[in-house]
């Protein structure tokens, strides 16, 4: 069976909430800081309770990052990592039952050639693709090829967004909207923007897809306070943070951790 | 890209042919809304235009004489070399152009913080200078490999106020400095306009960079018809980002007689992999926001440059060259680390005009277009800066001691002693 067909973004949400409970999106880009190693890494996410999770295309110029995202990428790049590492990993996470999608920058996936990447994701199991720099206005070419290979273009809402342009947004979106809490770069920070709630309390305006918000959540106290208001917790930095500190305990327990916290806030 | 859909985005605002365009976080998507109507209000006011030329004439010095190259002249096949001397602009290039625009244009928007890249230094110091005349407060980003080739412009930042913060991650270099420059934005959009030096980026910085260096093509063509009674055969300028070169070209883009010529840094040879040829050794591609020519591997990822001039270490151009390449209205060339630096020696004693190291890539290209046009063609060079920052750099190259260890004072100045 293929497991785009059962195992969809949207089925995922639809569980969580069956539970009374937010999804939890964990994020480490591929290839860090091996591949071998960080295939160990995401399956560490999936067994300590991650629901979905954001595989990262490593780029050279990730200005939408932090410092300690900036460095694991470049650390996997001088490891050799490719888009074609990111497929690897996605079949692994799919291989464990969990939701994969990729989140890359735009020109490693312009350069692969946008019909090539949206099939060869499919086959490797991959749901949906974060664009954290392509506008909508630029991304009408993506959004097509992601319908005839059912990938699901995950773009960003920001504090910022007029609500002009999160209606547009939502409209291109499939499935989910990715709120992002804060004006500034990814990275942990010790509280969780108050500009979050009045966002996602926008954009449940437009949309009936699910919200989840990212950017500086990192522990399992930040993931209940953001469960009791939107549908998905999405944490990064941590996860990068404790991949270095302590491998894949610090992962799988950083993961349980912030899996009883999206128990506890929804 | 089919020719029907390349034909639709050449309609879109923000657009060259396929080139430009947007590709920025989403949180930024609303300040370059906002921007891009501040500056189309800007343009078409006359109090905004009054208040510009004013300073472009009280305070840079404009308009800048077009000079005639005689000596230099001789030396490209008797051709008339015109130089539009950017390089006796107040603060030493053609930078002041741009800086004067953004920075009235953000102290209009209500910001009271101005952030930019800087490669060479020059286009910092000219951001550090229009933040210090109308009082804002300013913050410099320059790769750490930059700050200790330019050390000079490190210490005029910091005496004109202005915060430098060396950016050691990625290449450490202007791409770097880009990067860092996009990052604090993000999270200071509010109160801070970002003052970005070139002619790259997401739209509108490439159409409203280009407005503040018009100026320059403005002044030459009316320079060059009240001295030599026509128009030039072409017209020429070093290509980092581009931006002196879309000034010159802006002039004579209507004038289809008139070439456009760019000169890219060759680095150690485009061969050797060390260089910033975009147009030779790149692919389209996105970099900070556009689609233009870019330095890239196979899998989309930046391939570092290299040039022993700073300000055309990018590995990027803008879009606006891309498309003007593209459609075959202006072409563009490498010149090599060393025929730039032989072009430099030879400004220098033939015209005593020591030239800014990127300028020199333009000059070296000049030699050439001489040869090429034969005697009595008339071309004008954008002699976009002066070389003072580049004198120690120039001195190792060419074994000239100094009798200062140059390292010892740059230091003590970059650290603010």
């Amino acid at each position: 069976m293929n497991p785009t067909k059962t195992r969809t973004i949207g089925a995922a949400f639809a569980n969580a909430k069956s539970e009374g409970r937010a999804l939890l999106i964990g994020y480490l880009p591929a290839g860090f800081p091996t591949l071998d190693e960080s295939i160990e890494l995401v399956q560490a996410m999936c067994d300590g309770g991650v629901d979905l999770i954001e595989v990262g295309l490593p780029y050279s110029d990730p200005l939408m990052d932090g410092p300690v995202i900036q460095q694991a990428v470049d650390q996997a790049l001088t490891n050799g990592a490719t888009p074609l590492s990111v497929l690897t990993v996605v079949r692994a996470v799919a291989d464990r039952g969990v939701v994969p999608v990729v989140m890359s920058y735009w020109n490693p996936i312009e350069q692969f050639g946008v019909e090539n990447f949206a099939r060869e994701l499919q086959e490797a199991g991959g749901v949906g693709v974060i664009t954290p720099d392509l506008t909508i206005e630029e991304g009408q070419p993506w959004i097509a090829a992601t319908q005839t290979h059912e990938i699901d273009p995950i773009f960003l809402v920001a504090p910022s967004s007029t609500n002009d342009r999160i209606n547009k947004i939502c409209h291109d979106t499939r499935g989910f909207v990715y709120a992002a809490s804060t004006m500034g770069v990814t990275g942990a920070r010790d509280q969780v923007s108050n500009m979050a709630p009045e966002l996602v309390a926008r954009v449940r305006e437009y949309t009936d897809l699910p919200i989840a918000v990212g950017l500086g959540v990192s522990n399992g106290a930040q993931a209940a306070e953001i469960a009791k208001y939107a549908d998905g917790v999405i944490v990064g930095s941590a996860f990068v943070k404790a991949a270095t500190a302590g491998g894949v305990p610090a992962v799988r327990e950083l993961a349980q951790e912030l899996a009883q916290g999206v128990r506890q806030g929804g | 890209m089919t020719t029907s859909e390349v034909e639709d985005r050449a309609v879109i605002a923000g657009h060259f042919g396929p080139y430009g365009g947007r590709f920025v976080p989403e949180a930024l998507t609303s300040a370059l809304d906002q921007l891009d109507t501040a500056f189309q209000a800007a343009i078409a006011d006359p109090d905004f235009a009054i208040q510009l030329s004013g300073l472009e004439r009280d305070y840079t010095g404009r308009p800048s004489p077009l000079t005639r190259a005689w000596r230099f002249g001789a030396y490209c096949n008797d051709a008339h070399i015109y130089f539009k001397r950017e390089d006796l602009n107040h603060t030493g290039s053609h930078k002041i152009n741009n800086a004067l625009g953004q920075v009235l244009l953000a102290q209009r928007m209500g910001k009271t913080r101005v952030i930019a890249e800087t490669g060479a230094g020059q286009h910092g110091v000219a951001t550090a200078t229009a933040a210090a005349l109308l009082g804002l407060e300013c913050a410099v980003y320059m790769g750490e490999e930059d700050t200790r080739r330019q050390s000079l412009n490190v210490a005029r930042m910091k005496l004109l106020g202005a915060e430098v913060i060396s950016v050691t991650n990625g290449s450490r270099t202007l791409k770097d400095a880009i990067n860092e420059a996009m990052r604090d934005w993000v999270a200071s959009v509010d109160t801070t306009h970002y003052v970005l030096g070139t002619v790259t980026g997401p739209s509108p910085f490439p159409d409203m960079v280009r407005h503040f260096h018009s100026v320059i093509g403005r002044e030459s063509r009316e320079q060059i018809l009240a001295i030599e009674g026509r128009l030039p055969d072409a017209v020429a300028a070093c290509v980092g980002g581009g931006s002196n070169a879309m000034g010159l070209f802006s002039g004579f883009m209507d004038d289809p007689n008139v070439q456009l010529r760019g000169y890219e840094a060759g680095g150690d040879g485009v061969e050797t992999g060390r260089h910033a040829a975009r147009f030779s050794a790149g692919s389209p591609g996105v970099l900070h926001g556009a689609r233009t020519y870019v330095m890239q591997d196979k899998w989309g990822q930046t391939i570092p440059s290299h040039s022993i001039s700073a300000g055309l270490d990018y590995p990027g151009v803008g879009p606006e060259h891309a498309w003007l390449h593209d459609i075959g209205r202006a072409i563009y060339e490498p010149v090599n680390d060393s025929e730039a630096m032989e072009a430099f020696a030879l400004c220098s004693r033939t015209e005593g005009i020591i030239p800014a190291i990127e300028t020199a890539h333009g000059l070296a290209g000049v030699i050439r277009l001489g040869k090429e046009l034969g005697p009595d063609s008339v071309i004008i060079l954008n002699l976009s800066g002066r070389g003072d920052k580049d004198v120690a750099t120039a001195a190792r190259w060419f074994g000239i001691e100094l009798e200062h260890s140059e390292s010892g004072i740059s230091v003590e100045l970059a650290e603010g002693r």
